[in-house]
């Protein structure tokens, strides 16, 4: 059948659509990721056992099991004890909700890394464990981490893909619209994989810039 | 001025971890306006001293006292954590490696407390902030961050931080020690100015001719007891003990040896 | 539940064979593409660096994709296992160039001088003094590219290999017990993860002996 790169740009409209999905649900899973890592991650710290144990066995689950199982669980798993998630915000909680589980590993490792005389001199001026930990530490810490998250953020990006599964229309699933109609899987998975590629390149510039922006304040 | 109450008082200081006693029955007290320095070989207790007076590093036994308060109250956890962050409000520490918040400006680093625990705008933050830098020699730098300063300027700018929460006495923990030599005059000046001003200071020191310029009365500690205390001039020219004669002449001996 | 068993515990070796193929492949193309990174000549530099670029650059499904579903067109046909071991093993070959790649920049450039002021050839010096060291410090990071693996295994399901994931789908439409069919993988995957886990911090711990 040979390659024939013309079919695809009458589908052009399709796939930059299923692009602007594909960067909706990385940036709106990539946020939710990030605070629930912050979450999760003082919860792991510091919360009474009570809490402590019951996130950490959370999060041992998240990270044991495949993200494509976890998204089937979520979308499929939960309508049968009566929860109906719509495919974007399962989608949303499940790509958001395993990367906060790796985000909050980092975290964690960012705290406990501050230097015990930050701790020190916010107690010393009269803050509270709690305000020292959300004025001083924890802000400090985020910026530590920064790469290492950027790099979750890169492969949120991509896992972004397994929500096809679920029925989003993102970059996959318009891709395999585009095919069912022109039996042309190459050439539109290559075009997707070249949406990715750009959008994926736009993601590392802008993490780059914020590594060098926030490089004064550490 | 010799019979009036005590602003700080130490009552019969002891601190243990595990089996080692590192503070040995200690009481001191200083009077309003008063300036001490405390001397010693490291390891002779006199950075846990230093510590306990803001319950930093908490005594084993003992009472320390801020005029009508006690700092090391024992309360139940939530009721000493409130009395320990009110009575910190009073009392500023400066550290040896300075501890600056290094993803704050200058600005933000003296105004985070005022701001979040006196509860006073934005534009008094400033002012303050401005006030507290100019103090120290520092105006031009309000609005760089710390990796951009100097180890004196980001020592200076540490004592602005403290001065900023009005505090009612300073603890200077070593705070030329991790300074590059050149650096250090700079920081003992301001420290200097505010002994004019007769704030009320205990400065732990290794430098002996700084220790003899600006305080009122020299401790000398060693293996957690206070060895030997009075005013410089007794203390440095005339000692009493065995051990305190030693310490000094050590000390000598070895900024002899140091290049001028 | 007994009557789906034995088709999860086939399917179960199914994974497992995938993510163990998959590794051994990814492993011989990364120690390849990172010797060409670091000692080749700009044309294998440059096909190393395009290759872990755009792999690393775009997902792993679409990969998985283009090789089953696009293959055909350009006369690849694969039966999906291949497919499956061949493209998960060419994505995961790209991260563990890097992984390769810095364990042995890791190493102290010192070693290198030394070894060659000793009269040893770049590739005996590489071979006899550097790659040993390297290979104690890679461990950890594969062990953690393991881990990803075995998980990224679930993605051959879309290209209809017989994998736990692909098992608990099709036992889905039978039983319409979607909970307790994910579930089953789920704990399936958790003890192969667990078990690679330990059997990977085990040789860790091995290593940092000598």
């Amino acid at each position: 059948m040979g390659l024939d790169l013309t079919v695809v740009p009458p589908f052009a409209g399709l796939i930059l659509q299923g692009a602007l999905w594909t960067i909706a649900i990385t940036a709106s899973a990539g946020v939710l990721s990030f605070f629930g890592g912050i979450g999760f991650a003082i919860c792991a710290l510091y919360a009474p056992a009570i809490i402590r144990y019951p996130i950490k066995a959370f999060a041992w689950l998240f990270m044991t099991t495949p993200l494509l199982l976890q998204l089937f669980l979520i979308y499929f798993g939960l309508v049968q004890i009566g929860i109906d998630i719509p495919a974007f915000f399962a989608g949303m909680i499940g790509l958001g909700l395993h990367f906060a589980v790796y985000n909050s590993d980092i975290i964690q490792t960012g705290i406990l890394a501050i230097d015990k005389g930050q701790h020190e001199a916010g107690r010393t001026l009269g803050l509270s464990r709690g305000q020292t930990l959300r004025k001083i530490v924890i802000p400090q810490a985020v910026r530590d981490v920064v790469p290492p998250i950027g790099n979750n953020m890169i492969a949120l990006l991509k896992d972004s893909a397994l929500v096809s599964v679920i029925g989003v229309v993102e970059l996959v699933h318009a891709s395999q619209l585009a095919i069912s109609e022109t039996f042309r899987p190459f050439e539109f998975y290559l075009a997707a994989a070249a949406c990715y590629y750009v959008v994926n390149l736009l993601l590392e510039f802008t993490l780059h810039r914020i590594e060098r922006r926030i490089a004064l304040t550490r | 001025m010799t019979d009036a109450k005590p602003f700080v008082e130490i009552r019969q200081a002891r601190k243990c971890y595990g089996d080692l006693e590192v503070l040995k029955n200690i009481s001191l007290k200083v009077n309003k306006g008063q300036i001490i320095a405390i001397i010693g070989p490291s390891g002779s207790g006199k950075s846990t001293l230093l510590r306990a007076i803001n319950d930093l590093d908490p005594l084993t036994d003992g009472e320390v006292w801020l005029e009508d308060t006690q700092v090391n109250k024992k309360l139940p956890h939530k009721q000493y954590e409130n009395h320990i962050n009110k009575v910190r409000q009073n009392i500023g520490m400066v550290f040896q490696h300075f501890n600056l918040f290094p993803h704050l400006s200058v600005r933000e680093n003296i105004t985070l407390a005022p701001k979040m625990l006196k509860g006073i705008s934005d534009a008094e933050a400033d002012r303050l902030a401005e006030e507290q830098l100019e103090h120290v020699g520092l105006s031009d730098r309000i609005d760089y961050y710390p990796s951009q300063l100097s180890g004196g300027q980001k020592q200076r700018v540490a004592i602005a931080r403290a001065l900023a929460m009005q505090p009612k006495v300073m603890l200077f923990d070593e705070a030329t020690s991790a300074l590059d030599p050149e650096l250090v005059e700079e920081v003992n000046l301001v420290m200097k100015r505010l002994a004019e001003e007769h704030m009320t200071m205990i400065i732990v020191t290794h430098e002996m001719a700084f220790a003899e310029s600006v305080a009122d009365r020299i401790l000398f500690m060693d293996g957690g007891v206070v060895v030997e205390e009075g005013p410089p001039e007794q203390l440095f020219r005339a000692p009493k003990h065995e051990r305190t004669k030693e310490f000094l002449a050590k000390h000598l001996r070895a900024n002899a040896l140091a290049p001028a | 539940m007994q009557r789906v068993a034995p088709f999860f515990l086939e399917a179960a070796w199914v994974t497992l064979e995938l993510a163990v193929l998959s590794t051994l492949l990814g492993l011989t193309l990364g120690a390849i593409a990172a010797s060409a990174k670091l000692y080749g000549n700009v044309v294998f530099r440059s096909i190393a660096t395009v290759y872990v670029s755009v792999i690393r650059g775009t997902p792993c499904l679409i990969q998985l994709f283009i090789l089953y579903f696009g293959g055909p067109q350009i006369g690849i046909n694969l039966d999906p296992f291949s497919a499956g071991v061949i493209g998960l093993g060419i994505n995961i070959g790209a991260y563990m160039t890097e992984t390769i790649r810095g364990a042995i920049i890791a190493v102290d450039s010192g070693q290198m001088e030394a070894a060659r002021t000793l009269g040893l050839s770049k590739f005996q010096a590489v071979r006899k003094v550097i790659l040993p060291q390297a290979a104690r410090l890679m461990v950890r990071p594969l062990g953690v590219n393991i881990n990803a693996q075995i998980k990224a295994t679930a993605l051959v399901s879309a290209i209809s290999v017989v994998d736990l994931t692909y098992t608990a789908q099709r036992y889905i439409g039978s039983t319409y017990k979607p909970f307790e069919m994910f579930i089953l993988a789920g704990v399936l995957y958790m003890v192969i993860i667990t078990l690679t886990g330990m059997i990977v911090s085990w040789l860790n711990k091995r290593v940092a002996i000598q």
